[in-house]
């Protein structure tokens, strides 16, 4: 059975209801990967092996009885990411200030999920809080990039990156605020989508950047990642900032895009997120190349000005640290999580301070100073009112590019995977791999890293960035799904049947 | 562009309520520097006439009826709480000695 980890999420869940497979055999194949491999991967920081089993015995029994199935994904497993919360299920954020925490309550994803018959198999590493680009701000230690171990898999939604790479899960979930989907998408070679902002429900996910944070599909194949989002798509009254719309028909627009004719889809490179300092060679030969693949699937291909992401980077480090220094407040040691020092008569300040000091690491304490420095009144129109003004500069930038293109395109981060250890001391550069992921994030548009092949300099999986104007998600699939049946024909086969096999230990 | 000292984080520090050791200090008033100066850079742009952006879509306030719905038990919200006394929070003196 060993070949089912191998699988694609649409294959299995048309096995499953074909009773060529069990929901619990598919679950089963995944949790024994699991468990071979991931004392070296470290995707997981807690699996839910029972609570997996009873959900694919469930999906079993309605395919018994011949009920129809929840959703086109029914009985297929999934690797949630920690920020998301589970009740009943320990969810820590990646830090040390919720070890412990059962939440009481499930996110509408996590609801959703569940309704759709998706099993659960337990949840995914991160940085701290979401705040990192490789995992190693994880207060429980960092993932291993499954291509080659020595290297991040990315983050901050590293964990689930790398239980995709690794055949751990088929399907994952992961959010991004500045990139933390996309890029350990690029750098794994799997497919991440941040969609548009509001589009998938912020209920229930642990906030850091309450303006930017967006979840989505993680997936090693365009389609499985359309069908995923669209079960965790859609508008819910649990979230104020959540879209009153009608889901964007991805699945469709991914079925459409693999029958390879790009014509009269008009795509833009954005020419200031693809070459320049930090832009290593074989990253931009690889989208120069995939570029040549959206012409030749007969896209109209122009260049893009976007003079203001030169200063999207600037910008996100002043808007997401302020904004985190508001939304962990919340972590005072007094409703929930960890509490330091109540003792020797400390005041409810004292065990807060020594709480927060003791829970939090380097990168969450640096972020909320940034942030409490850039909102504190001698500063905050130099720096934190300037950066939203920045951020109405960059939005206008794309609504300059989508007056002439349909979808962007960029390299979905400047370099591949780096070692690991190699960026923790100096958190300017680790912030560098945001650089083409983040002015997305400011604008709300949908954005997706899709596997663009190796790098000619390292070997390693580089992603090709798109782009679309919010709510049109669905342009950036049939875009993807295109590209990736174009590069699968020209590579002899898909990307990921190139990882190194991982040896059991 | 002023260099930001170690008092500086250390004012900090306690606005954001983390007790940082002494090591920190020295550890964060460098890093944060750095970081400060180089996120400095979006005051090149001329934007005194632009309109800030605090959110990515458009927003409109966003009502509900005004109905009972049901919330967490007593139990569920005390089940995470480092400490609880008579169904309910306890929390640390909050008065100073001074």
């Amino acid at each position: 059975m060993d070949d089912l980890i191998r699988l694609t999420a649409a294959d299995l869940a048309a096995r499953i209801q074909a009773k060529e497979v069990s929901s619990v055999e598919v679950t089963q194949a995944h949790l024994d990967r699991i468990a071979t491999v991931d004392d070296r991967v470290h995707a997981f920081l807690h699996v839910a092996a029972d609570r997996a089993l009873n959900a694919a015995r469930a999906v079993d029994e309605d395919v018994a009885a011949g009920r129809p199935p929840a959703s086109p994904l029914a009985g297929v497993p999934l690797a949630l990411k920690d920020v998301v919360v589970t009740e009943g299920v320990r969810t820590t954020v990646g830090s040390k200030i919720l070890e412990n925490w059962i939440p009481p309550y499930d996110a509408t994803i996590t609801r959703k999920l569940l309704e759709a018959g998706i099993v659960i198999l337990g949840k995914t590493n991160m940085d701290e809080f979401a705040m990192g680009s490789s995992t190693e701000n994880s207060a429980y230690g960092a993932t291993h990039n499954p291509w080659d171990l020595d290297r991040v898999p990315g983050g901050s939604g590293g964990g689930s990156s790398a239980a995709l790479a690794a055949f751990e899960a088929p399907l994952a979930i992961g959010t991004d605020t500045g990139g933390s989907i996309r890029q350990p998408g690029a750098v794994t070679g799997t497919v991440g989508v941040k969609p548009t902002y509001g589009g998938v429900s912020r209920y229930g996910l642990v906030a850091f950047s309450s303006s930017l944070d967006q979840a989505g599909p993680c997936a090693r194949t365009v389609l499985d990642a359309a069908l995923l989002h669209e079960v965790i798509a859609g508008h819910d009254a649990l979230d104020s900032t959540s879209i009153d719309a009608p889901v964007p028909a991805v699945v469709a627009a991914a079925r459409e895009g693999a029958t390879g004719d790009l014509r009269g889809v008009r795509v833009g490179v954005v020419t200031d997120l693809a070459g320049g300092d930090g832009y290593q060679p074989g990253v931009l030969h690889s989208f120069e190349r995939a570029v040549e693949t959206l012409r030749e699937l007969g896209a109209d291909v122009v260049e893009v000005a976007c003079p203001h992401f030169n200063y999207g980077l600037p910008a996100y480090y002043l808007i997401a640290p302020s904004e985190c220094s508001s939304n962990l407040a919340r972590f005072d040691a007094m409703r929930y999580g960890l509490r330091v020092g109540d003792e020797n008569g400390h005041s409810a300040e004292d065990v807060m301070s020594l709480t927060r000091e003791a829970g939090f690491g380097p990168e969450v304490k640096r972020r909320i100073m940034i942030g409490t420095y850039a909102l504190s009144s001698g500063y905050y129109d130099a720096y934190y009112g300037q950066a939203q003004k920045v951020r109405t500069l960059i939005k206008r930038d794309f609504d300059a590019a989508f007056g002439a293109c349909d979808v962007l395109v960029s390299p979905a981060t400047p370099t591949t995977a780096f070692k690991l250890g190699e960026r923790t001391d100096n958190p300017m550069a680790m912030y560098v791999a945001d650089l083409c992921t983040i002015p997305a994030s400011l604008a709300g548009i949908p954005a997706m890293s899709v596997p663009s092949g190796l790098a000619s300099d390292d070997h390693l999986p580089v992603g090709l960035q798109i782009m679309a104007p919010a709510m049109q998600d669905q342009r950036m699939y049939k875009v993807a799904a295109a590209y990736e049946v174009a590069r699968n024909a020209a590579e002899g086969g898909p990307q990921i049947d190139r990882i190194p096999e991982l040896e059991a230990s | 562009m002023p260099n930001i000292s170690r008092d500086e984080v250390a004012h900090l520090a306690k606005l954001a309520r983390l007790a940082v050791t002494e090591d920190e200090l020295t550890t964060f008033a460098g890093q944060l520097d750095v970081i400060l100066q180089s996120v400095a850079k979006v005051g090149e742009v001329a934007a005194d006439d632009i309109p800030p952006t605090s959110h990515a879509v458009p927003l409109v306030n966003v009502y509900r009826p005004d109905a009972a719905r049901p919330g967490l038990t007593q139990q569920q919200a005390l089940a995470g709480a480092p400490a609880a006394a008579n169904g309910k929070f306890r929390v640390p003196r909050i008065l100073g000695e001074a």
